[in-house]
């Protein structure tokens, strides 16, 4: 019979895959996309436990978490843009700005 | 039965489409293979009889998000990372990601995973609606995140502007 810890089980392994990413790759727009892969595995155990609790507010909060990450796509993407024009690459070690 | 083997085959796509994400050496291809495991979290989410959540999931995430980061990286015309990944950072990031799911296990083994319940069956989705039950809490309960949701837009679409444009 199919159960809670299943969910749960599975969302721990995707958040701990996209944190590896997060912290394995040097690509900015790829370690965005880790970020979006951690935020889905919340996703998950919010809508599992909504389901096997028997409360809705659950998934509106998953409604909230979607807001937030298109709002940080849209803002984050639009930096990558911005450090793009200046130095021709979004690698995470050319961002050293404000380094002393 | 049925249900558990088709659960290990979505769940096991899952897995194995977001290792590529992080394994995959073009952003092409590491889009494509999240887009992949969104869809599988869409199924998983019809499973869990929340049905207008997958619809959501297919056009927000697999729909918006990953069109404007396909079209992004389509932009930037990146090239493939050729220089390897340091090896410390690999062992490190091993090391924090098998923590981190020992952490959830030790939580999942420890705790009995109950809580203040509601009235939401399986049965009321099937005979009232997902949507309408999602709309009824939405817009009574929690109607003032809603609105600030929309503030929170608002502001996204101004700094994106704001950043990505050369002049204003």
């Amino acid at each position: 019979m199919l159960s809670l810890h299943h969910y749960l089980i599975l969302s721990g392994i995707l958040f701990s895959i996209g944190a590896m990413g997060v912290l394995i790759r040097r690509n900015a727009i790829v370690i965005f996309m880790c970020v979006e892969l951690m935020l889905n595995a919340v996703n998950l155990t919010f809508i599992a436990f909504s389901r096997y609790l028997g409360n809705i507010d659950g998934q509106i909060f998953v409604f909230f978490v979607m807001t937030v990450a298109a709002a940080e796509a849209a803002v984050g993407l639009a930096l990558m843009i911005a450090f793009y024009k200046n130095r021709e690459s979004i690698d995470v070690e050319d961002i050293n700005l404000m380094k002393l | 039965m049925p249900e558990i083997l088709f659960f290990s085959l979505v769940a096991g796509v899952a897995i194995i489409s977001s290792i590529l994400v992080v394994a995959m050496r073009n952003p092409i291809n590491c889009a494509l293979s999240l887009i992949m495991t969104f869809f599988c979290m869409a199924t998983l989410y019809v499973m869990l009889d929340a049905p207008f959540m997958a619809a959501t999931q297919v056009i927000v995430y697999a729909g918006a998000i990953m069109v404007l980061i396909v079209f992004v990286i389509m932009l930037l015309n990146m090239r493939t990372e050729t220089s390897k990944n340091y090896v410390h950072g690999v062992l490190v990031s091993s090391i924090v990601a098998v923590l981190t799911l020992f952490v959830i296990s030790g939580f999942l083994s420890k705790s009995p995973l109950t809580g203040a319940t509601g009235d939401m069956t399986p049965e009321l989705v099937t005979k009232v609606g997902h949507v309408e039950l999602i709309g009824k809490a939405m817009f009574s309960q929690f109607l003032l995140p809603f609105e600030i949701t929309s503030i929170l837009l608002l502001v996204a679409i101004v700094g994106s502007v704001i950043l990505a444009k050369r002049k204003l």
